[in-house]
């Protein structure tokens, strides 16, 4: 159990999959210009992420016992794209209200590394069911919250400082990700058990 | 020597390669595919690794895509050109693993992620299922080489002020103390920023950069 909580943990912070591992940045810098967006993103890859990440486990399991763990990057992808399709559908017939906070973003979810990341990761690493579980819901937080943090502080940058004119615009995000980085790397180490 | 030069300015393919090289580069100005960008480029060999990767599966695919773009149902185009990118992908995962296991295990997940480099899926989206043949060969290959050089320039200053190394051979003094934080993704990021910066400056993108 604490090494649930452990990967749980250690993937929203010291492990954070948008900090410091450097994945789904193209997202992460084009939608965060305003916190609402950011949030309405960061929403929807939660929940893409935990269950595709779920979905694929046993898809990996069933190549596995055929043999053909070769093509999983193929198959992964169709997976993703299937189900996100689908949820796009279902959502958008059962709940129009969370459809139009986060559902705008979902066909863009299709190409954001992390969803696919997060299936190659439980391959590399190892995982079982459980621990995939939790790697998946920890990650897509962590995510969430790097975008949430970003858009938060280039809303305040755009009002109140004068950045270099070559570096304006998109420059500056990776300054700010960096410092943001070195702050997320500092958790290394942190454990509740 | 002189009118050649001037001639060479005004064919299709010259223009499309300078593009892809220098002016619409896809990490300076369009700031795509900047994952596999920072996540690889700790030591040099890497980002070259990477480089030519990707630079086979972008023209591959491109080429794909482009020689059935007539047939390509529209409302599944995306699902296509994720079918055809990811079998390519495989296939330099496979010839890497067999010929190069040491860089294919250094690369490791990063490797299967071509598939979501948004390059990949760019060109594919924004140039191959337009245009015929020979000039999305151009496009795949400058595009990129625009990739490559700026990946093999984060890799140069990260590996030398992490390592102390270049391509594996010592080329700082023995007193020289490790900056252990370029190795780490914080190191990429502010190389990055610095190298977009230097290149925007030098190259007057500003019209880009206010957006």
């Amino acid at each position: 159990m604490a090494n649930l909580a452990d990967i749980f943990i250690t993937s929203i912070l010291s492990g954070n999959i948008a900090l410091t591992l450097i994945l789904g940045m193209c997202p992460l810098i084009a939608i965060s210009t305003n916190v609402k967006n950011a949030q309405g993103m960061g929403l929807a890859v939660i929940f893409v992420v935990t269950i595709t990440g779920i979905i694929n486990y046993p898809i990996y399991l069933l190549l596995q016992a055929t043999g053909t763990e070769r093509l999983s990057i193929l198959v992964f992808i169709i997976t993703i794209a299937a189900t996100v399709q689908f949820l796009e559908l279902f959502i958008e017939k059962v709940s129009p209200r969370m459809y139009n906070n986060f559902g705008l973003f979902l066909p863009l979810i299709t190409v954001n590394c992390v969803v696919l990341a997060v299936s190659l990761f439980f391959v590399n690493r190892g995982y079982n069911f459980g621990q995939t579980a939790a790697f998946s819901f920890g990650a897509s937080i962590g995510w969430a919250l790097a975008i949430i943090l970003l858009a938060a502080i280039r809303e305040k940058m755009k009002n109140h400082s004068s950045v270099p004119r070559g570096l304006a615009g998109r420059g500056i995000v990776f300054v700010v990700l960096g410092i943001l980085s070195l702050a997320f790397i500092g958790f290394t180490g942190l454990s509740f058990f | 020597m002189n009118r050649f030069w001037k001639r060479l300015q005004y064919t299709k393919w010259f223009n499309i390669s300078k593009d892809g090289i220098f002016k619409e580069n896809p990490i300076v100005v369009a700031v795509l595919g900047i994952c596999s960008a920072l996540a690889v480029t700790n030591r040099v060999e890497n980002a070259i690794a990477m480089g030519l990767a990707v630079m086979f599966v972008v023209t591959a695919s491109s080429l794909v895509v482009s020689a059935i773009r007539n047939f390509i149902p529209s409302r599944v185009r995306m699902i296509t050109y994720m079918v055809i990118i990811s079998s390519f992908v495989i296939l330099v995962q496979m010839f890497l693993e067999a010929f190069f296991p040491v860089i294919a295990a250094s690369l490791g997940a990063y490797l299967g992620l071509i598939v979501t480099n948004c390059i990949v899926m760019g060109r594919a989206e924004a140039f191959a299922v337009k245009n015929p043949l020979k000039y999305t060969f151009f496009d795949g290959v400058a595009n990129s080489l625009g990739y490559m050089w700026i990946l093999i320039a984060v890799a140069f200053f990260r590996e030398i002020l992490a390592f102390g190394t270049l391509l594996n051979f010592r080329v700082m003094p023995d007193t020289w103390v490790n900056w252990t934080v370029m190795a780490l993704a914080p190191g990429g990021f502010f190389v990055l920023a610095l190298i977009i910066w230097g290149v925007r400056e030098w190259a007057k993108y500003f019209d880009v950069a206010a957006e």
